[in-house]
């Protein structure tokens, strides 16, 4: 188990470095001069130069990659162009946002899910399994912000129930901040929770039709224990792989739907940081995305040891 | 007394009919065999006891267990009766159980089940379950994919015999494992049945295997059972005409000319084949297994040979050796004088030396190619394509008893059988002077395989042929070859003229292979007129 | 050979979005770029069929130019998926556990730490938006779920009897993996190409939404929700009907991959 770990350690830790390289690249070298750029083309030489000096921009492409990675490690993300600020603050704000609404997201998509793939997959081929799967269709169709702006329209604009939007901010109590969050979280986790029961489904299907389900039915289990007892944790091995994947669609549907809800989370100032070409803040914040998919994967491979005793011990 | 009497047992799926009217009784405490080829409803005649028929199915007629109708009992009865009255085990024994689960906990399962114990109880006694089959040095806590397919296969036996049932129902237990561990489950199973008092329904294509352990025997074609009896009495005097073919074909040794020279053809120096393991670490130096260890010998012109083991004792990564396709880690090939190398750097007229046909007739053919296709394709290893391959195809096809017409038909069209002899003309039509039959005919049922021996005895004699024939059938190779070599965890340990090696084994392994491989007695055969019957 | 109902609600979903599209390049009920203040923010109507926004301009017009530009973007991306996806995974297939297997399916894990989103985001903030940008972000996207899939596809065809015959009748494996192999997995790669068909066209939607995609004037579902966003309380309906023609065409291409898995699947045929 341990040797397993230090090799996904290695494997994370290698793709972390290339992932930044890669980044690095295309914000940095790619664009030729990062300072030039983000200020435009008649900027006068020693202002340019004085910006340099404040964000940290000398030097050759190598020493810069070193000291953003080193910056990074110690929690500096550098300034951001536009604020003056630390971007280092500038995303931990939004992060309160972010992050809360993923991971809210998250368990209401696996909540609704794997109940939902197992009713289907028990009772397949009948209505059951027919209204299961024909929801889910549907909800693989739906842009998550389109259904967010119906959901607007329905609970904000017609019934009043809550707001259009906006985020109260954590010291207003923990509450409000859920209820503010409910609604961006169900336009997010209900098309993700589509595709999971779908998986869960398949997947317990498959499972059902091994010869060790076959065995458990001589030993005398019936149909229901046999779905509980041997097919359940089988087939979560193709759902652990789908669910690491949708962290990272989540998160991306996050800083879309942001923008539906007026939230102030990451979605907001990345795109800020677009229009205003704060490759510094751009920089820093898709590196963070990358990171959090990444390890979020390592923890998916862990999760497959813990749960398949073959990636533990190989014979 | 009768324990489980059926009457009339008829299954459909989907409105197919499976089984007809199959009617058959098993006594307290017997040994109950049912034979027949594949597809002939023995699997789906166990299902149907055991209410486990697939989805579509339909069963009639009564199965009799304890006064009660097996077929009419409600489902959440027949629960309670599978595992505690009827127990069963199949045929693959590497995926019958679950990976995530422990072999321990899966005994106990059912035990817990149908209550018959605690938890903590039920882990006390599963720990005796598999003393009592043999496993006391394997620790509950081990998953499935840590044991061997025998262990495995005990495990499966340990788990349905957990709770005593009176009938132990067996599909093809032994199918998918080596002849010395087919001959250990064996018996386990034998000492089990006179142990517990219990009966033992066996079902098997293997005549062998039903003669040294059942007392009676059903024979079982398309759906039906054609002939019962007393294994002895039937066997004997195999009343009936499927009965007498398949005693035939079982025993069927092609008449053969021969053709072996002193020229030699093939000859194997030193092989050494070693597998690299995968890496403990990613920075850790990979392990190596040695699966083909200074291996020697020498194929004569028109010689057949025989390579005889068990799984992982290297024979088929020497057959990989031999056709170039992996490289050598010591040791040199030579065919007809040359060197044998690996990959691209082999010339083609190396290759077109040699040919191959493989074990599974339904994964040896590309499923969107038209057969002239598929058997053509050794052609590639001609500098140009011939100008009268359409006639050599068709000389192929007529070689292995197909007609010119079948050229221009799909592979899905073509039975087990079909499939093997266009294997075997895909083989021939480059005219190659070796034959590499890997395990050719043992995914035949037997009057098939009987076939398809005739075919390659007179293949040999008319193309003078050389056959490397790998199995781990004695009775291919005493039918088929005339020396042996003998394969053990990669090294040759005995070898010899075919009928020397079968009747007088040297070496302890082969003796021990011989001994372990199930053989009707030699009396049964008399009193018949085998040699008239035709083999279809 | 039965032919599934779902592949036909599915393609006469797609024909008809497809046809509007085409319909689009000839004729539109009006001029997609005219502004007609007066006429601003209509509920739908007999002359304006479903409306108009607040420019004035036929939100039908828009809705069919926008087709065009949405199916654009997700087939070339699906294109790009496919060029260079497929030879990857038959490259790694056929090296299965040498280095060169070892270095692809790295790099693929790589490109899928960088979601379509992130990676519009790196090549906006240093290119500018535009409709190209949305392509290569989902295109890329797209290599390494066809490598993946080719591989796994490939790697089962390759433990198979037919792949060592043609190997010992001297056969090279680029050859091999052209010849047995990609005719083998051809249905898989069309199933998998209207999945990916319609992912693109969410994912352009949802790129056009946040301004990473097609730029204005260029009409586009996407664009157009997120100008109906601010109006969403009194013209509904400029919210409702691009966000319904989204729905209606990544369905139906779900449909039609629905159909054509059990339509070639020989494994799920013979299981009816």
């Amino acid at each position: 188990m341990l040797r397993f770990i230090l090799s996904r350690l290695a494997s994370l830790g290698l793709s972390l470095i290339v992932a930044s390289l890669v980044i690095f690249t295309v914000t940095e070298v790619i664009p030729g001069d990062p300072v030039s750029y983000m200020m435009g083309l008649n900027a006068p030489p020693e202002v340019e130069a004085a910006l340099r000096t404040l964000l940290h921009l000398n030097g050759s492409a190598p020493t810069r990659y070193l000291a953003w990675v080193v910056g990074m490690l110690h929690g500096d993300f550098g300034t951001s162009y536009t604020y003056r600020v630390p971007v280092a603050g500038l995303i931990a704000a939004r992060l309160q946002v972010s992050l809360p609404l993923t991971i809210y997201a998250l368990i209401l998509s696996t909540l609704i899910a794997l109940p939902a793939g197992m009713i289907a997959a028990a009772r397949r081929g009948r209505p059951t399994d027919a209204a299961v799967m024909g929801a889910t269709q549907l909800g693989i169709a739906v842009p998550n912000f389109w259904f967010a702006m119906l959901l607007v329209l329905l609970f904000a604009v017609r019934l009043h129930w809550v707001q259009a939007g906006g985020f109260p901010g954590w010291d207003k109590g923990l509450w409000v901040n859920l209820k503010a969050l409910t609604l961006p979280a169900i336009a997010l986790a209900l098309p993700q929770a589509s595709i999971l029961a779908r998986v869960m489904r398949s997947a317990l299907i498959e499972t059902l039709g091994q010869d060790y389900i076959r065995t458990a039915r001589a030993k005398g289990l019936s149909r229901a224990q046999t779905l509980r007892r041997h097919a359940f944790r089988n087939a979560l091995i193709p759902v652990l792989t789908i669910l690491g994947l949708q962290f990272s669609f989540l998160l991306a549907g996050a800083i879309i739907i942001e923008n539906v809800f007026y939230l102030p989370g990451l979605g907001r100032l990345i795109f800020q940081g677009i229009t205003q070409r704060d490759l510094i803040v751009v920089q820093s914040v898709v590196m963070l995305l990358v990171a959090a998919v990444i390890v979020v994967n390592f923890a998916v491979d862990l999760a497959y040891a813990l749960i398949d005793p073959r990636l533990r011990r190989p014979a | 007394m009768t324990l489980l009497s059926t009457r009339d047992l008829s299954v459909s799926i989907n409105g197919t009919p499976i089984l007809d009217r199959v009617s058959f009784d098993v006594a307290e405490g017997e040994v109950f065999g049912l034979v027949g080829e594949s597809g002939s409803g023995k699997s789906m005649t166990a299902l149907a006891l055991m209410q486990l028929l697939p989805h579509g199915a339909r069963a009639t007629g009564a199965v009799q267990m304890g006064g009660r109708d097996l077929l009419a009992l409600p489902e959440r009865q027949m629960c309670a009766l599978r595992g505690r009255e009827i127990g069963m085990i199949f045929q693959e024994p590497m995926t019958a159980l679950n990976p995530v689960q422990t072999i321990g906990a899966q005994v106990a399962e059912t035990l817990v089940i149908h209550g018959a114990a605690s938890r903590s109880v039920a882990r006390a006694q599963a720990r005796h379950h598999l003393d009592r089959v043999g496993l006391a040095d394997i620790p509950l806590g081990r998953f499935p994919h840590e044991l061997s397919g025998g262990q495995r296969q005990r495990v499966c036996i340990a788990m349905a015999v957990a709770l005593r049932p009176k009938l132990l129902i067996a599909d093809e237990p032994t199918t998918a494992l080596d002849v010395t561990t087919q001959a250990q489950i064996l018996d386990l199973l034998r000492d089990l049945v006179a142990q517990e008092r219990m009966a033992l329904m066996l079902i098997t294509h293997d005549l062998a295997v039903v003669a040294g352990i059942a007392t009676h025997t059903a024979v079982m074609q398309a759906g039906r059972i054609v002939e019962a009896g007393p294994t002895e009495v039937l066997f004997r005097q195999r009343a009936h005409s499927y009965t007498r073919r398949l005693f035939a074909a079982s025993a069927h040794v092609p008449q053969r000319a021969p053709t072996a020279s002193a020229t030699p053809l093939l000859h194997v120096e030193n092989a050494t084949r070693d597998y690299q393991l995968p890496r403990a670490t990613p920075f850790a130096a990979p392990g190596h297994h040695r699966a083909v260890n200074a291996v020697s010998f020498t194929l004569n012109e028109g010689e057949s040979l025989g390579l005889v083991g068990e799984s992982g004792s290297g024979k088929s990564t020497l057959a990989r050796a031999i056709l170039g396709l992996d490289v050598l880690q010591g040791g040199t090939i030579q065919l007809g004088g040359e060197a044998v190398t690996a990959g691209h750097h082999m010339h083609a007229t190396m290759r077109a030396k040699m040919q191959v046909v493989f074990q599974d007739p339904y994964g040896s053919f590309n499923p969107r190619h038209h057969v002239a296709r598929l058997i053509a394709e050794p052609f590639h290893l001609l500098p140009k394509p011939p100008t009268d391959g359409a006639a050599r195809i068709n000389e192929a096809l007529t070689a292995v008893g197909l007609t010119p017409d079948d050229a221009n038909k799909f592979i899905h069209e073509f039975s087990g059988g079909q499939r093997q002899r266009i294997a075997i003309a895909r083989a021939l039509i480059i005219r190659p002077k070796l034959i590499v039959l890997d395990e050719a005919v043992s995914a035949l049922d037997v009057r098939v395989r009987a076939q398809i021996l005739d075919l390659l005895a007179s293949l040999q004699a008319s193309h003078g042929l050389a056959y490397l024939f790998i199995t781990h059938d004695l009775s291919v190779l005493r039918a088929i070859t005339d020396r042996v070599l003998v394969m053990r965890a990669g090294e040759i340990v005995e070898t010899g003229a075919t009928a020397q090696v079968l009747n007088a084994p040297q070496h302890p392994y082969t003796q021990s292979l011989i001994a372990a491989t199930p053989r009707i007695p030699e009396g049964w055969f008399k009193e018949t007129t085998d040699a008239a019957q035709p083999l279809v | 050979m039965r032919v599934p109902l779902t592949l036909i609600i599915g393609a006469t979903l797609t024909g008809a979005v497809l046809l509007m599209a085409l319909i689009s390049l000839i004729w539109t009920p009006f001029p997609v770029e005219a502004l007609d203040i007066a006429q601003k923010l209509q509920p739908p109507g007999p002359v304006h069929w479903l409306g108009t926004d607040h420019f004035g301009r036929d939100v039908a017009s828009m809705l069919m130019v926008g087709a065009r530009t949405s199916i654009a973007v997700a087939l070339i991306a699906v294109g790009i998926g496919i060029a260079l996806g497929v030879p990857l995974g038959l490259w790694a297939a056929a090296n299965r556990g040498r280095w060169i297997d070892e270095v692809i399916m790295r790099g693929n894990d790589l490109v899928f730490a960088f979601p379509s989103l992130v990676i519009a985001i790196l090549i906006t903030a240093v290119f500018g938006p535009s409709a190209v940008n949305a392509i290569i972000a989902i295109g890329i996207f797209n290599v390494p779920v066809f490598a993946r899939v080719t591989r796994g596809a490939a790697l089962s065809l390759w433990t198979l009897d037919y792949i060592r015959a043609a190997q010992v009748a001297g056969k090279r494996r680029a050859r091999i993996s052209v010849e047995h192999i990609l005719p083998n997995i051809t249905n898989l790669l069309i199933v998998q190409g209207t999945i990916q068909f319609s992912l693109g066209i969410l994912a352009e939607a949802g790129l056009a939404y946040v301004g990473l995609g097609a730029q204005p004037p260029t009409p586009s579902w996407g664009r157009m929700l997120a100008d109906a966003q601010t109006m969403i309380s009194f013209a509904p309906h400029l919210a409702i009907f691009p966000g319904l023609a989204i729905v209606l065409t990544v369905l139906g291409l779900n449909l039609i991959g629905d159909g054509l898995r059990d339509l070639l699947d020989p494994r799920l045929r013979r299981g009816k």
